[in-house]
């Protein structure tokens, strides 16, 4: 037995990381509460305006827009990638020389920086040059992001799965290989098939890291910033311009801080509204032990 | 049900097997009757679980055949084998209910559902899961998990063989032994033939009537707790099974007679003449006494464990042990020592001689 005995010198112990959390995460998320209910023209002069930069924010159907565009956007690459990484995963080799093939080559896309992931897709999907946008349009298929809305989507999309799939596709496989063997020769001695094998032995096991997949997917997705910033910088128009896009648009292209900040806030809220919702929802069932 | 007999099976893990040492089983020819209750003994790595996965046939044998009731069997896979095994860790398909776990293997052969009820509940009753049957197979305890895995192979009629894999590792001391009686009262009531495999001599000699012992990809000894405890057929099975181990002196042999650091040691079933190869004397702790007539010894230390003594003393450069009853006086420094003449045996290159072959 642990005996526990409460110190209050503890405190002492944990004080340095609380006082650094504090320095680089709840005072700057107070400034931004700051300036989201004050309207300001610089020179660190304030005017108190209570929630009206929300409800402008609320009402607006440009963020309404962008929001349903983020929504859009952010399930159709969980659509996507969650089922393809668990195919990948389900795939891969699971002895030999291939699997550390298999692991670098699902490594790669990871490690490269994500403006860079947007620049190369950028050259990739060009029309004239680019071998993507070149093989497309020579199917007889008029391809370019440039110009249509529907190509530049299709092309973000694309760039995401090709960017994030590999994450899917690493949680899924450390699942599977978590399984000890006897799981597949019992199903064995029992008769089960495959479909059966995928859908009582390894699509259970695989939930936990599947959950973490899909909030990681889901979070980063929601907050995507640079790989359409370089590729499309939110265009045509506005039909790639999710709400980081957006965001920065306000706060740096028209200094609108206190909006902005307002606007971050209830972005924010909705990542977390959202993130707790899918946890709840994927974990239900799992504490009732 | 039907007798189980592996003819020359040889078992490699590695693609083109060149010597012995690749092999992971040797040699082994096995004969389980039907309805009898067999240990497979030995330390990790000795083969046991090969030799069940190949009975199993979840691993096909390099060479040799596996004939269920006399007929061949190796092109068979498990699920037409008509087998249970029970793995070390519980196997449960966790989404699905304790009664869903229990049809699954059936509900995969296509029997019709009243069938497929009757049989459910008939295996639930014989292992005490009744009350569970409407539960989530994930949420019980470990015992219960066993027990599970072990119906989804009960539930088929006629089962061959029940086949454990060191069940009981994962189980709690307190549920190993309730477990471990409820698997013998089993085997009692409805006589299947049963192969339990673990390197924990206890379980092996309280839950099986026949021990076969393994050692590194051979089969050293087949035979009951007692003969393998009196009799023990390779050194191996001397130092494996009894604690303290079998006390192991080289000896010489001189036309029948026996000599350890020059002394005679007198013994009822005597090598034969001609040996060759490397001999030692072996006797087990509880066959040695004090014997103002014996050899000459000496004592180092005492060790009491309780009901008994264990006395570490030495035979010129050999240390060895010797078990002493309480209320025996046990000399000090010097003293003589005998062996029963019955029960020590020459051992030529680890292989028992003398009286019956093992």
């Amino acid at each position: 037995m642990i005996q526990k005995t409460p110190d209050r010198k503890a405190w002492l112990l944990v004080a340095p990381v609380l006082a650094l959390v504090a320095f680089n995460a709840l005072i700057p998320l107070m400034t931004v509460v700051n300036y989201s209910v004050q309207e300001t023209f610089g020179d660190n002069v304030f005017f108190w305006e209570g929630v009206t930069w929300y409800e402008q924010v609320l009402h607006s159907s440009r963020f309404h827009e962008a929001l349903m565009r983020q929504l859009l956007f952010t399930a159709q690459i969980l659509l996507i990638e969650v089922p393809l990484g668990v195919v990948v995963a389900l795939a891969m080799p699971r002895r030999g020389i291939g699997v550390s093939v298999c692991l670098v080559l699902m490594a790669l896309p990871l490690l490269i920086p994500w403006n860079v992931v947007g620049a190369m897709w950028n050259i990739f999907a060009l029309p004239d040059i680019g071998l993507l946008g070149y093989v497309v349009n020579a199917l007889g298929i008029e391809y370019n992001f440039t110009q249509q809305p529907a190509a530049a989507w299709a092309t973000v999309v694309a760039m995401d799965v090709w960017h994030w799939t590999s994450l899917v596709v690493l949680l899924a496989y450390a699942g599977l290989r978590s399984i000890p063997d006897a799981f597949y020769q019992a199903a064995r001695i029992d008769g089960a098939s495959g479909w059966q094998i995928f859908r009582h032995i390894q699509l259970p096991k695989m939930k936990r890291v599947l959950t973490i997949a899909v909030l990681l997917r889901f979070m980063d997705s929601f907050m995507i910033y640079t790989e359409p910033f370089v590729l499309t910088g939110g265009g045509p128009g506005n039909t790639t311009t999710f709400l980081s896009i957006d965001l920065v648009k306000m706060a740096l292209g028209q200094f609108d801080l206190g909006p902005a900040a307002a606007m971050s806030l209830i972005y924010f809220l909705i990542i977390l509204l959202l993130s707790w919702v899918f946890y709840t929802v994927m974990m239900r069932g799992e504490t009732q032990r | 049900m039907a007798q189980i007999r592996l003819k020359a099976i040889r078992h490699s893990y590695v693609d083109r097997p060149g010597s012995d040492q690749d092999f992971a089983l040797k040699r082994v020819d096995l004969t389980f009757e039907d309805g009898g209750a067999y240990a497979l003994l030995g330390p990790s790595g000795c083969g046991k679980t090969t030799l069940l996965n190949i009975i199993s046939g979840l691993v096909a044998p390099t060479e040799g055949e596996v004939l269920f009731g006399g007929k061949a069997i190796n092109d068979l896979p498990p699920d037409a084998r008509n087998i249970a095994q029970v793995f070390q860790f519980p196997v449960v398909y966790d989404t699905m209910t304790v009664y869903d776990n229990l049809a699954f293997p059936l509900r995969n052969r296509g029997i019709a559902a009243g069938e497929i009820d009757r049989r459910v509940r008939e295996t639930a009753s014989m292992l005490g899961l009744e009350e569970v049957l409407s539960r989530r197979a994930r949420g019980l305890a470990a015992d219960n998990k066993q027990k599970i895995s072990l119906a989804r192979g009960l539930v088929r009629s006629d089962v061959n063989v029940i086949m454990f894999d060191e069940p009981l590792t994962v189980i709690d001391p307190h549920l190993k032994w309730r477990l471990r009686s409820q698997l013998k009262q089993l085997h009692q009531r409805y006589n299947f033939t049963m192969i339990y495999v673990t390197h924990d001599q206890t379980e092996a000699l309280t839950f099986a009537d026949r021990i076969v012992v393994m050692h590194d990809g051979d089969v050293v000894q087949v035979g009951d707790s007692e003969s393998l405890f009196e009799r023990p057929g390779h050194t191996f099975v001397g130092h494996f099974i009894g604690s303290p181990g079998m006390n192991l002196f080289p000896c010489r042999v001189d036309n029948g007679a026996v000599f350890v650091e020059g002394q005679r040691v007198l013994l009822d079933a005597p090598p034969p003449a001609m040996v060759s190869g490397r001999t030692e004397l072996g006797v087990r702790p509880e066959f040695v006494r004090f014997d103002p007539a014996g050899i000459k010894v000496e004592i180092r230390h005492v060790a009491d464990v309780g009901r008994y003594r264990i006395v570490d003393a030495v035979l010129g450069p050999h240390s060895f042990k010797i078990y002493c009853a309480e209320g025996v006086e046990i000399p000090s420094g010097e003293a003589r020592v005998s062996f029963d003449p019955r029960l020590a045996a020459v051992f030529v290159d680890g292989w028992r001689t003398g009286g019956e072959a093992p």
